[in-house]
């Protein structure tokens, strides 16, 4: 194995052989002989294998010709007339942030009553009771464990307070508890950081859903009246639906999709 | 006021300022229809004329009395009442969605009635221009010929040529009987157009000229029969926003450049710049707009039936110099302009490059200004969802309108001077009482932003265009 670049250096330094052009000249001449030679002599699976590799390479050809036949032609204005087209007032003013988009009220409202979204996320990985409850021992013994601390993020409404320890089944810890989620308008392609309503579903068990765990997949309504997103009576949408794409617990943030 | 009948000493005045009969004493309790009547009397008019009456910039409602109470009246001095001529005939709000037609395959983005209310049309992103049936509310014409989004489309005063200007900075004509397009593309801009104006009626009766504004920073002034370009006029720095056509031969033009100038239109001499907006200039109204536009058709005239124009060119003409004349009365050409530095600014552009008032109230840009079509009143449509009135005489403020929850787009006037309507980007229209202040109709319907609208001059139908690609047509 030659351990350096030695045919350049000496290349460079003593430069090509005198005949070196030539004699290239000479054998890139000759190739489409013994090429023609070739596909003439073999037979059997070498020439079947041959003409395979010499057709890939037509065809790779083919491509690179045109590819630069492209480049090098002038190109005529293309005549597709861009969509979303705006009116003569709006036209400089394309840069400003129009968030809006249309919100399908009556579809949601259907869908809602079906209880079925067509939600980014359809297949929510199961999440056991084991997983998101810890189990408290209590007592003076400590031989109760009839006590359950969430592990998972858990959104707490704004009026809940805390029942006495006697009766609290449930307990949801101060820290795993979030009220605001980064969520994402999947046509704007924005993001923005909103205060959560309520959870809508949690797709593991109803029993979630009362107490609002929040785990990847799960539906929760968001406040959305910032991006002025507005109805076709003309009325700002308030709360809209959202799925959790992320593992909160892990990441410690929410990241969720807007349902459009 | 202690004793029964007291008396005042009053006397009319007109809106002008000039004093009309001799001052006489009245009842302090007399009522608007008792000073109706007297005021018929006085003017001695033959048909009964509703009038509106205002002691100190108030309007008397209901009586004298009433109105007297809010103020301090020294009973000394005799009592001037300024009496305002209405229009004669009252336009009905449109409360209904009578049809949405679709058509077009992108945004609406301009929609126009004829000057006589005979024809709709409208230009949007799929480049073509439709004409619509409003009769029958159904598509009449498609017209394609244009390469780009048609942004902006204007009615011939006479009502017989439409013009349309695309983003590909063409002007094409079209004939509405036949949805043809007439005579040659006008082209020479070198970017889109951005307005178009034909020259009045009452100074040309062949509507021959039309200027178009571009953003390129020129003014074009076209010759439409020949399809030739007149003048090119270029001084604005920066994209024209808007053109208007004045009653004086006189062209105005508002440009990004924070200027206003005032060209001669025959020979394309810069009359002067009006200079004192902050930043861009968005829209400008003339107070004689609405009365050009109609040309020598009369509202107070309009029937359900269209009636076929007979009168030669030069008659029509003579009618709307006529028109144009009661309009304007003693007074010069007023005008009004708005812009993104929230203000707008009342001029009189004929004769001083001084603003005559400076408005200011809005919380955002304005988009588009108005006046009403007897010329008294002006509306504008700012992005911070709210309709103003101003006193079209002074720019005193009037009022807000509010009730849109997203950013006004456009305001349309009825012909009688009644009602507004406006197109919002919250995807409603609202129809506005405006001697009310109150909103009259709420018209949700469209599924996306509203983009144009339009009140036909005969006040029959409000037609609207938007983002969802669909037409609108409104009536009572």
């Amino acid at each position: 194995m030659p351990q350096n670049e030695y045919m350049e250096l000496h290349r460079k330094r003593y430069g090509y052989r005198l005949d070196y052009h030539e004699r290239k000249r000479k054998k890139e001449a000759r190739e489409p002989h013994e090429r023609a030679k070739k596909a003439k002599m073999l037979t059997g699976i070498k020439a079947k294998l041959y003409n395979k590799k010499r057709h890939a390479e037509k065809i790779q050809m083919k491509k690179t010709i045109k590819m630069h036949e492209e480049k090098l032609n002038k190109k005529r204005k293309t005549d597709e007339v861009p969509e979303g087209a705006v009116p003569a007032y709006l036209l400089d003013r394309e840069g400003q942030s129009r968030a809006k988009v249309l919100s399908n009220m009556v579809k949601q409202k259907r869908k809602e009553k079906a209880g079925k979204w067509d939600v980014p996320i359809p297949k929510v990985r199961g999440v056991s009771e084991q997983e998101v409850f810890k189990v408290l021992k209590t007592g003076k013994r400590k031989g109760k464990a009839w006590k359950r601390m969430v592990t998972k993020v858990c959104y707490v409404g704004e009026g809940f307070t805390r029942k006495p320890p006697k009766y609290e089944r449930f307990i949801r810890p101060m820290g795993l508890r979030f009220k605001k989620a980064h969520v994402t308008h999947p046509e704007l392609k924005a993001t923005f950081y909103l205060p959560i309503i309520g959870v809508k579903k949690n797709p593991n068990s109803p029993l979630y859903t009362q107490l609002g765990v929040i785990t990847k997949g799960t539906i929760v309504e968001v406040n959305v009246s910032e991006l002025g997103l507005v109805t076709q009576g003309g009325k700002v949408v308030w709360g809209k639906y959202a799925q959790v794409t992320n593992n909160p617990e892990n990441d410690g943030c929410i990241n969720a999709v807007l349902l459009v | 006021m202690e004793e029964e009948g007291e008396r005042i000493l009053t006397q009319f005045v007109s809106e002008t300022g000039e004093t009309t009969g001799d001052p006489f004493d009245l009842p302090v309790n007399v009522t608007t229809e008792k000073l109706q009547l007297i005021c018929n009397a006085i003017l001695q008019k033959e048909e009964a004329v509703p009038y509106s009456f205002f002691v100190n910039d108030a309007e008397v409602t209901t009586s004298l009395e009433e109105t007297l109470k809010t103020q301090k009246q020294e009973t000394e001095k005799v009592l001037n009442i300024i009496y305002q001529p209405q229009a004669v005939f009252r336009v009905r709000a449109v409360t209904r969605c009578t049809s949405s037609i679709e058509g077009h395959a992108e945004a609406v983005i301009s929609v126009a009635f004829s000057p006589d209310g005979r024809y709709l049309a409208s230009g949007s992103g799929d480049t073509t221009v439709r004409f619509w049936d409003v009769n029958t509310e159904t598509p009449h014409f498609t017209c394609k010929g244009h390469k780009h989004w048609v942004l902006c489309i204007a009615w011939s005063p006479d009502g017989r040529v439409l013009a349309s200007g695309c983003k590909n900075s063409q002007i094409l004509l079209w004939n509405p009987d036949t949805g043809k397009q007439v005579g040659r593309p006008l082209t020479g801009h070198r970017q889109w157009i951005t307005a178009l104006a034909w020259e009045p009626l009452h100074s040309n009766a062949n509507c021959r000229h039309l200027a178009s504004s571009s953003k390129d920073g020129t003014i074009r002034i076209w010759d439409v029969v020949l399809g030739t370009c007149l003048r090119s006029l270029s001084s604005h720095l920066q994209s024209v926003t808007c053109v208007k056509w004045g009653g004086e031969g006189l062209l105005y033009t508002s440009s990004q450049d924070r200027t206003i100038k005032v060209w001669r239109a025959e020979d394309g001499v810069l009359c002067r710049t009006l200079q004192g907006h902050g930043h861009w200039v968005n829209t400008m109204a003339l107070s004689t707009d609405y009365v050009m536009r109609t040309g020598a058709f009369d509202p107070t005239k309009a029937s359900h039936v269209y009636r076929t124009v007979t009168e030669t060119a030069e008659e029509l003409s003579k009618l709307a110099l006529e028109r144009y004349n009661s309009v304007k009365g003693t007074e010069p050409e007023r005008l009004v302009s708005g812009s993104d530095d929230f203000t707008l600014f009342l001029w009189h552009p004929a004769e001083d490059k001084k603003p005559v008032a400076r408005m200011t109230g809005h919380q955002q840009l304005i988009n588009e200004v108005a006046f009403s079509p007897d010329t008294r009143l002006i509306a504008s449509a700012s992005f911070d969802k709210s309709v103003k009135l101003w006193d079209g005489r002074s720019g005193k403020f009037i009022t807000t309108l509010r009730g849109h929850v997203s950013k006004v787009y456009q305001v349309s006037w009825s012909a009688d001077s009644r009602l507004i309507c406006s197109g919002s980007s919250d995807s409603t229209l609202k129809v506005w009482n405006v001697k009310a202040g109150k909103i009259s109709v709420d018209l949700p319907g469209h599924a996306d932003e509203v983009y144009a609208v339009d009140w036909s001059p005969d006040g029959q139908r409000v037609a609207s265009g938007g983002k969802d690609k669909i037409l609108k047509i409104w009536r009572r």
